[in-house]
């Protein structure tokens, strides 16, 4: 305001320069604003609680390492955590090595117009209802259910197959399957199709085509469809209580465990920072080798 | 695909195991549908007979009636916000460069990859310290936080389509932003919007843990299936089950077939050429 010769067109300009950015903000700030207060601030609020006490049963602010003394020392957190690791980590190569044929089929084998529906039904069920699905699951898993009976029909001895690896797995896959499908069948149907074209004009044979051409150019959207597999897997609880019939102790039952059982907030944070952390360790990793340049 | 591919397996391998996915990622489904006409109290591949008596048993019991109605008012408030803030956002990233730009996306990208269970711990402590622990708004608020990512990647997969000149043209022959986004972005997008909000309703209905932690005594349905689930066999999972599918199931399907529909062009190299 300090132009006294042109008030009007000044303070027009002004004014059109303050509504522009208030309209801009009016997009920009909502969903970063949510997400700081409902995302961030309990997430810190976590980070803060792994240093507080429990004084007679009451969570207590404090600053002290005694709840990460306490985890850390314990010869079964780490036991546990290198079961959830292990299996989430064996489901997740095994969901992709399941997922690969069926993205292979859906990117190359089927028309672009089926695999668009294909597509759409793959990635249906990840919306709907997980815990029946689970349930399901029961029925085949059982003694005398529909796995176990045709295990017996060719000869097995067709016992239930609940609390077993097996079941786990296939709750991982039921969780995590719509989602690798996706990444890898984006990922085959995007490699450019004249690099195949021109290797198979060379003579280049079958084989040769799909690992030395197909395979390192879908391999990023491939080691993400990986990566996911297990970052779902890893925070999963439902498959490992239930189907799993709680032989297999892993990290979120624990947090579960610590919180609804016991009040041991702090403790529980802990766990869940460590998981959080190697979560994020994982994925650093595994993008890193991703996206690396080919040697 | 091309002509000349030469598969390195014959097709049949491939296409045994498209059926082999599609029978693991349906046969729950479809079982849950079955039993839930069963007669029997124990599911088993000997069904005595059919019956509709745990579908009656369900829609008279006023716990689930309840659970039912806290579900639809948690999803259908979650999917109005979850939509108005992703579409927002999705703009912003569309028509403007600012400050933080990509930091804004990282965020808004974070929540889906951070395990249920440990917002759900986050959002418990954050929430009794504020007061509206137990209650369905707390739901509501973390709810958001999980769909409107989701919401976020549809309208912005839709906008990436739009001409970027088509709204700077308008406003350079005089029209007010807020015009120009009315007359060309929203009709534009609204395919995308409402595929948005079918997806944040379906991510909100489903959801148990974070409702689990932080409703309290609000019960949803999926937390009365997973309270449901730790005790004994019940056939009415099979119903409750069913009801969902459908109606989950349509959301979802209705979604896709809007999001596919506008960037089928769009998703592979092959169809372009």
């Amino acid at each position: 305001m300090t132009s006294s010769a042109f008030p009007a067109r000044t303070s027009g300009r002004r004014f059109h320069f303050l509504f522009n950015r208030a309209w801009q903000a009016l997009w920009v700030l909502p969903l970063p604003a949510w997400l700081l207060l409902f995302f961030a601030v309990p997430l810190g609020l976590l980070v803060a609680i792994s240093f507080w006490s429990v004084v007679n049963y009451r969570l207590t602010p404090d600053a002290t390492l005694s709840a990460w003394r306490y985890v850390l020392g314990l010869d079964f957190l780490w036991a546990s955590f290198w079961r959830s690791y292990g299996l989430s980590m064996a489901s997740a190569v095994a969901i992709s090595l399941l997922a690969f044929p069926a993205s292979y089929a859906m990117a190359f084998v089927a028309a672009p117009r089926q695999r668009l529906i294909l597509l759409g039904l793959a990635i249906a069920p990840f919306f709907t209802s997980y815990l029946v699905r689970i349930y399901s699951w029961q029925v085949f898993l059982t003694e005398g259910g529909v796995i176990s009976s045709v295990i017996q029909a060719f000869g097995g001895k067709g016992e239930s197959l609940l609390n077993t690896y097996f079941a786990l797995f296939l709750g991982h896959a039921t969780l995590a399957l719509p989602v690798v499908l996706i990444m890898q069948t984006i990922a085959l149907a995007n490699v450019d199709r004249t690099g195949i074209s021109a290797a198979a004009n060379l003579g280049a044979r079958p084989g040769a085509i799909l690992f030395r051409i197909i395979l390192p150019a879908a391999r990023p959207g491939l080691t993400l469809g990986l990566l996911f597999a297990f970052l779902l897997s890893y925070a999963e609880f439902v498959s490992a209580s239930y189907l799993g019939g709680g032989t297999f102790q892993t990290l979120p039952i624990l947090v579960t465990d610590l919180v609804r059982a016991g009040q041991q907030w702090p403790r529980a944070a802990v766990v869940s920072l460590l998981m959080i952390a190697s979560l994020l360790i994982t994925a650093f990793v595994t993008v890193l080798w991703a996206y690396r340049e080919k040697g | 695909m091309p002509p000349h591919l030469k598969h390195a397996l014959p097709k049949a391998f491939w296409v045994a195991g498209l059926a082999l996915v599609f029978l693991l990622l349906y046969a729950p489904i479809l079982s849950a549908v079955l039993f839930s006409f069963s007669a029997d109290r124990f599911p088993s591949l000997s069904m005595s007979g059919f019956s509709t008596k745990w579908y009656a048993q369900v829609l008279t019991d006023r716990a689930m009636l309840e659970a039912l109605s806290n579900s639809l008012t948690v999803a259908g408030i979650t999917a109005l916000i979850a939509t108005a803030l992703g579409f927002a956002a999705a703009y912003a990233d569309y028509r403007f460069r600012f400050f933080g730009q990509k930091a804004v996306l990282a965020l808004a990208l974070l929540p889906p990859t951070v395990p249920l269970v440990i917002l759900g711990l986050a959002m418990l402590a954050f929430f009794s310290r504020i007061g509206i622990a137990g209650t369905l708004a707390a739901v509501v608020a973390a709810h958001v936080v999980i769909a409107a990512p989701f919401a976020m990647a549809v309208c912005r997969l839709r906008l990436a389509q739009l001409d970027e000149t088509l709204e700077t043209a308008a406003q350079n022959l005089g029209a007010l932003p807020h015009s120009a986004l009315a007359r060309i972005v929203l009709p534009h997008t609204l395919p995308a919007i409402l595929a948005a909000f079918l997806i944040t309703f379906a991510v909100s209905f489903d959801e148990y843990v974070i409702s689990w932690f932080t409703g309290g005594l609000n019960q949803t349905i999926p937390v009365a299936v997973l309270t449901t689930l730790q005790g004994q066999v019940d056939p009415t999972i099979h119903v409750i089950g069913t009801l969902s599918f459908s109606v989950t199931l349509t959301l979802v399907l209705i979604a896709l077939a809007v999001v596919l529909r506008q960037s089928g062009g769009a998703m592979s190299k092959e169809e372009t050429s």
